[in-house]
């Protein structure tokens, strides 16, 4: 990072920088560091849901948080669940953006085509899936029962993890599959040239060419794909299963989410928040230490 | 409408015979209700809202729907702390203890009817609701008016496709167990589901057997209550639904509402449902009311005294103040209670009762509901009615209806609890021993929150 050039270089006053900043400082305090101040004054204190009543109770509410059996379970099936549909949307997202990156008819149909999910809300995701996946109304779920399958997500938890992890990965392979395939574009086609007259064929030149190549684009989206397996699945998680069958689907962000809005332990729910952020900040740090090494090679 | 707010608190301030004259010239009052009843009953809801504002023209309710009935107390809740709470909100019966204790917040009816001198007879009201919205002295504390109760309900079709005979419902487990069977050896997919599982298999299960939900008379008697749904009698029950899902006679239809939608389909030849479902019900199942059967929930008869009176479930209207540093105008207060007093009105009550399904709340209403023929026009809508006064109507700690604080939180832990039973991942008694563990904690959690 290079130092900034001092304020009066650009502008005369100080009136003016501070105007234009104001709006985005405006939107970060409002929505990022107001929220977050409450969150951790409220993690030290327990109330009743109307807020008429609060005491501060010191850390207690982390400690049961942390030694709460149910909450370390979330924790795993979070480190699972966001593992899985980070890897799967990757390798899909990869997989398609190798194949539209080849000289073929329809090219840019095709490309269009599969951007287009991106669009769509985690939770119109969701409940696509949902019509889809139902034992009982969806059209694939009957056809799985027809077929012999014991297809029920309601009762059985692995089938409902797959279709929560399933419905998430298909939100992000646009996403994934944009940068994939601008990255695949910024190589350099002589340098694949040259591996070819070589004598390396397209497997070979996949792996030994393109995809260290490709790997800070892949770094970047492990990130954040990761981080949207943690934080944004919410919805998607939300309408096909509510957490369930028993806590099959429940990661910690609907974990905070119910037990703060649905069972209204504003103290308990503010502590898990605080510790998601605190998640949050590590992975940052990791993502920029990493990425600058990356970049600079 | 902000501003609008702004002119009545300024109203209250001045003295009241002032105030009067000068609202009447601004327009009506506007009485914000939230409610949380998904179509066709949020219709017919909302269409009696608009017919107290066609009545008169001093208040004028503002209904909204606010999604299910926990969304619906969340965001009252929210809209409370930030001091923007609806004049009204429709709460679900779980909601009860914890609106019970929530102080300030709320307005209990009693204190409203007291200040603004409107009357309603709540003598009229049948005990089993009556019980459930007052203090142990009997002071009303919210205004009842959608009270169902779960009953079942059956697929004629279904029934003649298995040999079964549509005027025979099963009145036993042991004879729905069987009925069950064949219907599934008669290719039917789902012979039997349940929505709202933990209100029909657990709460309504409990108080038709008369065993306790919790103690100190399931939460009535004080915050100090403790759990008790694994006494024998629900885990052996919970073990029959655990066999029967085996064998493929009981599905599982999904937490809350969600099963509804598989009888409602005609897929499902039996449900235990809410009374209140028999409008979607009609409305949506192939065949229509003639192809739907209505029976009580059935009772194992080894239980000495079963079948006892059901409890109640559906909801109730509670009054509320606008938020934590913020008060209402007398004015307002006396909109809200003229709604009340005109939905307690046996007309209302009765059109409310024969439209939806959901319990006649009044012995007026009932009465004349009665005495229009309506019960022998359309057999079986007097089914939840005959259900709640079961087993001669005297009823004891376990039936008079549950009041314990966090029982939103405790129903989600009893239905996880028994998904993971049914998935075959512990026993009948572990998932009930969990639910007590588990449920317990919330319990005191919230005896501690709510200590004065």
């Amino acid at each position: 990072m290079s130092a900034p050039a001092p304020a009066s270089f650009l502008f005369r006053g100080r009136l003016l920088p501070l105007a234009l900043l104001a709006p985005q400082l405006a939107v970060t305090l409002i929505f990022f560091y107001w929220p977050a101040v409450q969150a951790l004054y409220q993690s030290f204190l327990r109330e009743d849901a109307f807020g008429l009543s609060r005491h501060f109770v010191g850390l207690e509410n982390f400690a049961d948080v942390l030694t709460d059996p149910t909450w370390l379970q979330a924790l795993w099936r979070t480190i699972l669940f966001s593992t899985a549909v980070a890897g799967l949307a990757l390798t899909v997202a990869l997989f398609l953006a190798v194949q539209a990156d080849k000289h073929i008819r329809g090219a840019a149909t095709y490309k269009t085509l599969l951007i287009w999910p991106y669009a769509v809300a985690p939770a119109v995701a969701a409940v696509l899936w949902l019509f889809m996946f139902h034992p009982h109304i969806g059209l694939f779920g009957r056809m799985l029962n027809g077929l012999g399958i014991a297809w029920d997500y309601k009762l059985r938890g692995d089938q409902a993890m797959l279709l929560v992890i399933i419905a998430s990965a298909w939100k992000q392979v646009s996403y994934n599959f944009i940068f994939f395939l601008a990255g695949l574009q910024s190589i350099p086609r002589s340098v694949l040239e040259a591996a070819a007259i070589d004598g390396a064929r397209p497997m070979r030149r996949f792996w030994t060419v393109v995809f260290p190549l490709l790997s800070p684009t892949a770094f970047f989206l492990l990130v954040v794909n990761l981080t949207y397996a943690f934080f944004d699945t919410f919805g998607v998680i939300h309408a096909i299963t509510q957490g369930g069958p028993g806590k099959a689907t429940e990661t910690l962000i609907y974990r905070a989410y119910t037990d703060g809005v649905m069972n209204l332990n504003l103290g308990t729910s503010a502590a898990q928040s605080v510790i998601l952020m605190v998640m949050v900040i590590v992975l940052t740090m990791a993502q920029f230490r990493f990425i600058e090494r990356k970049v600079h090679y | 409408m902000k501003r609008r707010t702004l002119g009545l608190t300024a109203a209250a301030l001045a003295s009241a015979p002032l105030a009067a004259p000068a609202l009447a010239q601004g327009g009506p009052v506007e009485i914000s209700f939230w409610h949380g009843l998904a179509q066709p009953l949020g219709g017919i809801l909302e269409g009696i809202a608009n017919q107290f504002n066609e009545s008169q023209r001093r208040y004028r309710i503002v209904s909204s729907f606010r999604g299910s009935y926990p969304e619906t107390m969340v965001a009252a809740i929210a809209a409370f702390r930030a001091g923007t709470a609806p004049h009204i909100v429709q709460m679900f019966e779980v909601g009860t203890g914890t609106m019970m204790a929530a102080g300030r917040a709320i307005k209990p009816v009693h204190e409203l009817l007291a200040e603004t001198g409107i009357s309603i007879n709540f003598d009229d009201y049948l005990p089993a609701v009556r019980g459930y919205y007052s203090l142990a002295d009997g002071r009303m504390m919210a205004m009842p008016f959608n009270s169902s109760t779960a009953i079942m309900f059956y697929n004629k079709e279904a029934f003649r496709r298995a040999g079964l005979d549509p005027e025979q419902p099963p009145a036993t487990w042991a004879a729905l167990r069987a009925a069950a069977q064949r219907l599934r050896a008669a290719g039917i997919e789902v012979p039997m589901t349940t929505a709202w599982p933990t209100w029909t298999q657990v709460e309504q299960f409990s108080a038709i057997h008369n065993q306790p939900i919790a103690t100190l008379d399931n939460g009535f008697g004080g915050l100090g209550a403790e759990l008790r749904v694994n006494n024998p009698v629900q885990v052996r029950h919970l073990n029959t639904l655990i066999e029967m899902s085996r064998e493929g006679t009981f599905r599982w239809g999904g937490r809350d509402g969600a099963g509804d939608a598989i009888f409602a389909s005609g897929q499902a030849a039996i449900i235990h449902a809410s009374s209140g479902a028999r409008a979607r019900f009609v409305r949506e199942v192939p065949g229509g009311v003639s192809n739907i059967g209505f029976a009580m929930l059935p009772y194992y008869e080894d239980v000495p005294g079963a079948p006892f009176n059901s409890i109640i479930g559906g909801a109730a209207f509670w009054a509320m103040n606008r938020g934590p540093n913020a008060t209402r105008s007398a004015e307002e207060f006396r909109g809200i209670a003229e709604f009340f007093a005109f939905i307690a009105q046996p007309r209302i009550v009765a059109f409310w009762h024969t439209e939806t399904g959901f319990l006649p709340l009044t012995r007026t209403a009932f009465e004349q509901v009665r005495a229009s023929g309506f019960y022998d026009q359309n057999p079986g809508a007097d089914i939840p009615i005959r259900q709640l006064l079961r087993g001669g109507g005297q009823m004891t700690g376990n039936t008079r209806g549950i009041r314990l604080g966090g029982f939103v939180e405790i129903r989600v832990i009893m239905q996880e609890e028994m998904e993971r039973a049914l998935q075959g991942q512990q026993t009948a008694q572990q998932a009930m021993d969990n639910s007590v563990a588990r449920g317990n904690v919330v319990l005191r959690n919230f005896e501690r929150a709510n200590r004065a």
